[in-house]
């Protein structure tokens, strides 16, 4: 491979194998929900005075990040749509400028960059995003779309740049004579291809690949993961790759963290994280994959509900609200299975699945005619007859307000950091049940 | 064996495009018994969403079903047979459109498509298509039929369904939108439901979701399903048997336990060989080798030759049909002459070299070839 251009960022390129690459210290991001000049009125009839409200709704789609990346390792960023991966990727990348917290490339901050010096360094942090398709030029030949970076950065004369690419399209296991092709001629695997050599141009240090695979076929897929493998250990690569899928991640990383609703709820090895995922939100995710194998244990993990708008979260742990493991209100006193019973029945009534009204038949389906004595008991009664009088949402929100809000789930953020079962490394999970 | 409820034989379907005739059904068939879980798996392009799309006579212009016959609880969907001057027609035994539109779609068959925003129209509530839907199809008044459309909503489970009865499709989430098509599909109780990809879009928990809820609306009202995914973990978590498509043709049919275990073909092993798996750390994947070829001019032969490990000189030139290949037992069949059930020259024929470098060779659609 050519030598390495030289760049601004001389000295720094010291960091060595599984030293810290880049790191993000407490990184959030919130969007205004509408954008537009008047956005921040909003009409409201029952207002005192003016029927007019000021103010923005924000969409907090990260929120208080941190981890590192280390060099030469491919850290794994899971989570459902939604969940702010992408958000997190672009800041990152200082696509998006984060609203709190700094991101460090080389033990730089981003955020004092500018100017010539932030293209630089820009020139070491690539990225390959989801769809091969609409990344490429369609007007422009293979060979130019690989150069395009070099040129921007001034590497190379046009010959140079030329014999580069060719080399590259070989790396990435395109044919080379396809310099002169047009995109529309290429397969999604193959267009994959391309993204993956144009990053590689301009020898970058660290490329962010934002679901790279999930528009590809599994057999193709396999195929880009093998070169991306590949390619890492030939240049010493280090990558954020960004999925949903937890197979890919499972093959492809070396450490995998997980994220729910705009925070990170689990960090560990690979093989930590699969063989002992501790965050209830984990091992849901885990729980429900479906596993090629028709012998596999036919037990499916199912998650009650839909993921909370980001713009209004739940307080302490956003998982709290679709969690199986909710921790009992330390004020009263109720067994597992009595906790049971009365969450299953806040559940149902939140969800008003059912039309039963009568107290009897209702204590008799959700508590076995048993309601816990005591003080959670007199709050369960009120509920009962709240809905006997068809009073639903007084009866969800007396509930909500008696148990959901009291768990410590609802009242504090959680932060813990356990011991490895596998390997060394450090295993952080955020969720209360560690708390001892 | 009791008759089964959808049988397909020999279907094709073909496309009349300006580049020419693209086969991308050739000749399949395939049945599904009462209560019966049947997958029909392949990579994309591989002919399964115009294969399901055939059963409901539902093909768009320029495709056109010109063979095979599918015959329903008896009665025949459609048959079509080539004339003496070679252009194909349809019998008098297949139903008319209208009683087909009438009588079989929605009340004995019904789909569910892979985007369920497309299937919802945004411009009326949730609540009220499915009304509509139940008041037509079942002849109900109204105000039965969006009671019904209620209990149909809860039965999926949606939370508050009488509140949410008023909202516009865009208002669900998608799962929960995918959620109210099954409750379409459900209404009428149907025989068969076809579903294309109706988890493909959505998330893992969510999926787990639907796939659960399928599992027990299947108990509880004993539906037969044709599952149409290229999810190997989904393949084999829910069905009971299933179809594997490669370039318009079923290359193998089997019990779930049997494709996996007992493998048949070489192109189900090498899909199943180039998953990720979710539950182990597999060190180096096994790609299939190149891509799959235009259904526009497939190989000679058979038609997966071109990429699999195992391909000899006579694959070039006999184009195996999928037949048993096992002892009988149970009923799996595979397409790959390998087999002692075909009696050919494949045991002394040289191997192929399969491969192309990698398989990263490019061909272009125009027709230029690159050897």
């Amino acid at each position: 491979m050519t030598e390495r251009a030289s760049s601004a960022s001389d000295g720094a390129d010291a960091v060595g194998f599984g030293e810290p690459l880049v790191e993000i210290q407490n990184v959030s991001k919130h969007f205004p929900n509408e954008e537009g000049m008047f956005s921040w009125l909003s009409f409201n009839r029952d207002a005192d005075g003016l029927p007019i409200e000021t103010g923005r709704e924000w969409v907090r789609a990260v929120e208080d990040v941190s981890f590192t990346i280390r060099k030469g390792e491919t850290l794994g960023l899971v989570g459902e749509s939604g969940c702010g991966k992408s958000t997190l990727a672009r800041t990152i990348l200082r696509l998006l400028e984060p609203t709190e917290g700094s991101i460090y490339f080389k033990g730089t901050d981003l955020a004092d960059l500018s100017g010539e010096r932030l293209r630089n360094t820009r020139k070491d942090i690539q990225m390959i995003f989801q769809d091969p398709q609409s990344s490429l030029d369609p007007r422009m030949k293979v060979g130019k779309i690989v150069e395009e970076p070099m040129q921007a950065h001034g590497m190379l004369d046009s010959e140079g740049r030329a014999a580069r690419a060719q080399e590259l399209l070989e790396k990435v296991g395109l044919d080379p004579q396809h310099y002169n092709r047009y995109p529309h001629a290429f397969s999604g695997g193959q267009r994959q291809r391309i993204n993956l050599a144009r990053a590689l141009s301009v020898n970058p240090d660290f490329i962010v690949c934002d679901e790279p695979v999930s528009a590809l076929d599994v057999s193709i897929q396999a195929q880009v993961l093998n070169t991306m493998r590949d390619l890492q250990k030939e240049f010493g690569l280090t990558y954020l790759f960004i999925a949903h899928d937890l197979s890919v991640i499972r093959h492809i990383s070396d450490r995998v963290a997980v994220m729910y609703l705009g925070q990170l709820v689990e960090l560990a090895d690979k093989q930590e994280l699969f063989e002992n995922p501790t965050h209830p939100y984990t091992q849901a995710l885990l729980d429900s994959i479906p596993v090629p194998d028709p012998r596999a244990d036919g037990h499916r993990g199912v998650l009650e509900g839909d993921v909370p708008s980001p713009i209004d979260p739940p307080s302490g742990c956003r998982f709290r609200t679709r969690c199986p493991e909710l921790i009992t209100p330390a004020e009263y006193d109720l067994t597992d299975a009595e906790w049971e019973r009365v969450r299953s029945f806040m559940r149902h009534v939140k969800r008003r699945d059912f039309t039963e009204t009568d107290p009897d038949a209702l204590s008799q389906r959700y508590f076995d005619g048993q309601i816990p004595s005591g003080d959670a008991g007199d709050k369960v009664s009120a509920a009962i007859d709240d809905i006997a009088a068809d009073d639903w949402d007084a009866a969800a929100e007396r509930l909500q307000n008696a148990f959901a809000e009291q768990s410590i789930c609802a009242r504090e953020e959680p932060d813990y950091e356990v011991d490895p079962e596998y390997g060394a490394d450090r295993h952080t999970v955020a969720c209360h049940l560690c708390r001892e | 064996m009791s008759a089964p409820l959808l049988r397909v034989d020999d279907l094709q379907v073909q496309f009349f495009t300006e580049d020419g005739v693209v086969r991308a059904v050739d000749g399949i068939s395939f049945d599904v018994r009462e209560g019966e879980l049947v997958g029909l798996v392949g990579e994309s392009g591989a002919g399964k969403s115009v294969a399901v799309s055939a059963i409901m006579r539902l093909v768009e212009s320029p495709g056109r079903i010109v063979g095979g016959h599918i015959e329903f609880k008896g009665e025949t969907l459609i048959e079509v047979e080539r004339g003496d001057d070679g252009e194909s027609y349809r019998t008098d035994a297949t139903i008319p459109d209208g009683e087909l539109r009438e009588r079989i779609r929605g009340r004995e068959i019904a789909i569910i498509f892979q985007d369920p925003m497309e299937s919802l129209n945004p411009v009326f509530t949730v609540g009220g298509q499915l009304r509509e839907f139940i008041e037509l199809n079942r002849d109900l008044s109204e105000e039965d039929a969006r009671e019904e459309a209620v209990r149909m909503l809860r039965e999926v489970g949606i939370p508050e369904a009488a509140a949410r009865y008023d909202d516009y499709p865009h208002q669900f989430s998608g799962g929960m939108r995918q959620r109210v098509l099954i409750a379409m599909a459900l209404a009428c109780e149907p025989a068969l439901i076809i579903a294309d990809e109706p988890t493909t879009a959505l998330d893992v928990t969510v999926e787990a979701q639907i796939l659960d809820l399928v599992d027990e609306l299947q108990e509880r009202y004993d539906t037969s399903f044709v599952w149409v995914t290229h999810d190997m973990g989904v393949v084999a978590e829910i069905c009971d048997r299933v179809n594997v498509m490669y370039l318009g043709e079923i290359v193998e049919q089997a019990p779930v336990d049997d494709l996996f275990y007992d493998t048949q073909h070489p192109y189900t092993e090498a899909l199943l060989d180039s998953v990720p798996r979710p539950d182990e750390t597999v060190e180096e994947l096994n790609p299939i080798k190149g891509v799959m070829p235009e259904a526009i001019n497939p190989p000679a032969g058979c038609r997966f030759h071109t990429r699999c490990p195992d391909a000899r000189e006579a694959c070039k030139t006999t184009n195996p049909d999928c037949r048993d290949v096992t002892d009988g037992v149970t009923e799996h069949r595979a397409a790959c002459i390998k087999h002692d059930a075909f009696e050919t020259t494949y045991e002394g024929s040289p191997p192929l070299e399969t491969g192309s470098g990698g398989g990263f060779d490019v061909s272009l659609s125009g027709g230029e070839t690159d050897d």
